[in-house]
């Protein structure tokens, strides 16, 4: 790419609003709500699971404490707070206590860079809904992910047991991978948005989600997200049928509750992500976003003020609604198929789809080819390649059907490897291939000769 | 304070012709300095491998922070994704996988590497002091007004136009590495490897055990797994318990750890 190019590039690459000039008690201000935000968020979250997969496995879930069981989270809190302190002998003190504080604290920070919502007034200041914003930011958000996941890896080393090295060994391998997928996903939104600040993202989706034109994106970020924060299908780490608890088994008490609350944070901040990147961020949705639009007031009501934030919770909400939805349905995968995934779909896929993306901003930008143009070619190519393997595909099957006319129907043997099976298509049952006579006689027929044979034997070898 | 801070090379800008340090700059490196070079100092002393990754992780921690507050953000967090995250990720990651620890044989295995040791880090020092120096006594470049802002569009600037062939020549020289990583590990297999359903087709052919093996303990009066299940018929499932326990002679039969009263209750039970 040459300089030209560069700087024909719709670059927006610093924040958008002003960051920088709160005075020091809106900054802790901002800094205590985002605090206080993600804890609630965590507790909510918690009863959320618990009330949501109770309703898919036809069960009411916790109703007691509190209205509704809201309450529940708090009150296991609690408990999990006065329980006894265990560290294992074999443990390495100093890396066991740090580990629960290393997975918990950037869980916090990667916070820092979220935007809330747009210019907004406190005690008299006009100031962004958002603690700070970089030029890097979201950048900084992986960086700081990156540091929490030695929380995992130490906490396993540390625990001197076998399961939580084991877990370790996995979370991190795991990590490492999807956050290759992960970031790729992230540099098609960069290319569209001409920058790497959230306000400045949220900034350019005024007209358009990210998610509809980079929709292969924001899908390869929604699978790896999941693989991120180590939840069900992918929580190989923590997988209690093969690990006991994987990287926490040796945790008790509030040591092992940061690790919790680091879990769902992340669950949060993810999910955050995701709506920033893909969804909008606090952008309202289609048909609110044009209650009140006129030209005095081109963002329209509800995309002013602190309504943002009621778009921005709900978002993720739904994301999190999504999180529980998959606990709650699908099997944990293997760990083999799991890292397949990581490494031979999502991360070519999305090197292809960048190249594309790539390719089609730079033909439309620099040769000012226009999209329409571009469209009808890539289209017409496209087609020709479908037909051409349509054409492959009914060849090959029909070589295929041809090839397997040949192999002759092996003859039925009802008890084949000692056990009682059924027919395979092409066979037929013997009782009816020699008499004619009513299934009912044909089945009592058919039992009587082989019914002899042992039907396990060789099992006590 | 100033006089103090001239030596230093990312510093440099605070002598009396550049702006000065703002205070908040002063604390921040105040602080995280010691640590820097405390951390790089227990990297050396540590006597587990672990805590000398940690600490050397902690020493890149510290660096980023600083080329953060040098206006260079994008610099200061790649570091910290590439080198704390990634880099230090998988040498923990081998650490704990092969478990070195200071109980390793000190035997030298490569001839003559103590004296290139000394040669490499004699030399690495000059150039350091030299580099230092000529920071702090000629002329410095590089070290105009730059807005933080703009650094990600500047470095890319550099990076695809006067930089691009060694760009290229790095990226080239890891694909190599990571082939010869393949090449090394890579293992020819004679026979296709078999999968799930051939490997469950074959159990059931074999006629083997087809279920889960039985638990231990579960039927049992006890539930460790010390102890063998038993069958329906009461006899002991041969099946259920561990075979290095065995081995050991750890295996303890459910009679032989009941408690005489409650034996004795059983017994009149019956």
């Amino acid at each position: 790419m040459s300089v030209h190019t560069l700087g024909r590039l719709p670059l927006a690459y610093q924040p958008a609003g002003t960051f920088g000039t709160d005075p020091w008690w809106l900054v802790v201000l901002k800094a205590v709500g985002i605090f206080v935000f993600l804890v609630v968020m965590t507790l909510l979250a918690i009863w959320w699971e618990r009330r949501v997969v109770a309703r898919m496995q036809h069960r009411i879930g916790p109703n007691r404490v509190g209205p509704q069981g809201l309450l529940q989270s708090l009150a296991d809190g609690i408990k999990l707070a006065l329980k006894e302190d265990i560290v294992p002998r074999a443990a390495d003190k100093v890396v066991f206590v740090l580990a629960p504080v290393l997975a918990a604290v950037p869980a916090f920070m990667a916070y820092a860079v979220m935007p809330f919502g747009p210019q907004v007034s406190i005690f008299g200041h006009r100031t962004m809904l958002q603690l700070t914003d970089l030029p890097v930011a979201v950048l900084y958000v992986i960086a700081v992910t990156s540091i929490g996941v030695y929380g995992i890896v130490l906490a396993g080393w540390s625990s001197g047991s076998t399961y939580p090295l084991l877990g370790a060994l996995r979370s991190s391998a795991q990590v490492i991978s999807y956050e290759i997928a992960m970031g790729l996903s992230f540099v098609a939104v960069f290319l569209f948005a001409g920058s790497m600040s959230t306000s400045q993202i949220v900034n350019q989706q005024t007209n358009l989600w990210f998610a509809i034109p980079l929709l292969p994106s924001f899908l390869i970020y929604a699978t790896a997200m999941v693989g991120e924060t180590n939840r069900a299908p992918f929580d190989l780490p923590e997988a209690e049928g093969e690990l006991v608890g994987g990287f926490h088994t040796e945790y008790s008490s509030l040591k092992f509750a940061l690790f919790f609350l680091a879990e769902y944070i992340n669950m949060v901040t993810v999910s955050t992500l995701a709506t920033t990147l893909f969804l909008g961020g606090w952008r309202a949705p289609w048909p609110l976003s044009l209650v009140g639009v006129d030209p005095a007031h081109p963002e329209g009501l509800l995309n002013t003020g602190w309504w943002p934030v009621l778009w921005f919770i709900a978002k993720i909400n739904i994301f999190i609604f999504v999180f529980i939805w998959l606990r709650g349905t699908l099997p944990r995968l293997r760990y083999d198929q799991f890292m397949r995934i990581g490494w031979k779909i999502l991360i070519p896929v999305s090197l292809l789809w960048i190249l594309a993306v790539a390719a089609i901003r730079a033909l439309t930008l620099d040769i000012t080819l226009d999209r329409r143009t571009l469209f009808v070619w890539v289209g017409g190519v496209l087609a020709v390649v479908f037909v051409v393997s349509l054409a492959w595909d009914t060849l090959a099957e029909r070589r295929g059907a041809a090839g397997a006319q040949d192999v002759p129907a092996a003859g039925f043997d009802p008890m084949a490897g000692g056990y009682p099976v059924p027919p395979l298509p092409g066979q037929s049952l013997p009782a009816y291939a020699d008499l004619a006579v009513s299934p009912v006689s044909a089945r009592a027929g058919s039992a009587e000769p082989d019914g002899t044979r042992d039907p396990v034997e060789g099992d006590d070898a | 304070m100033r006089t103090i801070l001239a030596g230093l090379p990312g510093l440099a800008a605070a002598t009396a012709t550049a702006p000065a340090m703002g205070t908040g700059e002063v604390w921040l490196f105040w602080i995280l300095a010691p640590i820097a070079v405390l951390a790089a100092l227990g990297m050396l002393v540590a006597k587990k491998a672990v805590h000398s990754a940690l600490l050397l992780a902690l020493v890149m921690f510290c660096l980023a922070v600083f080329y953060i507050a040098e206006q260079a953000p994008f610099l200061g967090i790649v570091q910290i994704v590439v080198y704390t995250g990634a880099v230090m990720m998988l040498f923990l990651f081998v650490l704990m996988l092969v478990g070195v620890d200071s109980s390793d044989s000190l035997v030298e295995t490569l001839r003559g590497q103590r004296l290139a040791g000394l040669l490499a880090g004699a030399g690495f020092a000059a150039l350091l002091m030299g580099g230092i120096g000529s920071a702090a006594l000629g002329t410095r470049a590089g070290l105009g007004p730059q807005s933080a802002s703009r650094n990600v569009v500047d470095i890319a600037t550099l990076l695809f136009t006067r930089y691009t062939w060694a760009f290229e020549i790095t990226s080239a020289l890891l694909i190599t590495a990571a082939l010869g990583t393949m090449v090394l590990a890579h293992r020819e297999r004679t026979a296709p490897r078999p999968t799930q359903r051939e490997l469950s087709e074959q159990r059931f052919r074999s006629g083997g055990q087809l279920t889960p093996l039985p638990a231990p303990g579960v039927f049992a009066r006890h539930n460790g797994v010390h102890v063998p299940g038993l069958l329906p018929d009461g006899t002991p499932s041969e099946l259920s318990i561990n075979k290095v326990l065995a081995a050991r002679g750890d295996i303890r039969s459910g009679q032989e750890l009941d408690t005489p009263g409650i034996a004795a209750s059983t017994e009149e039970e019956k």
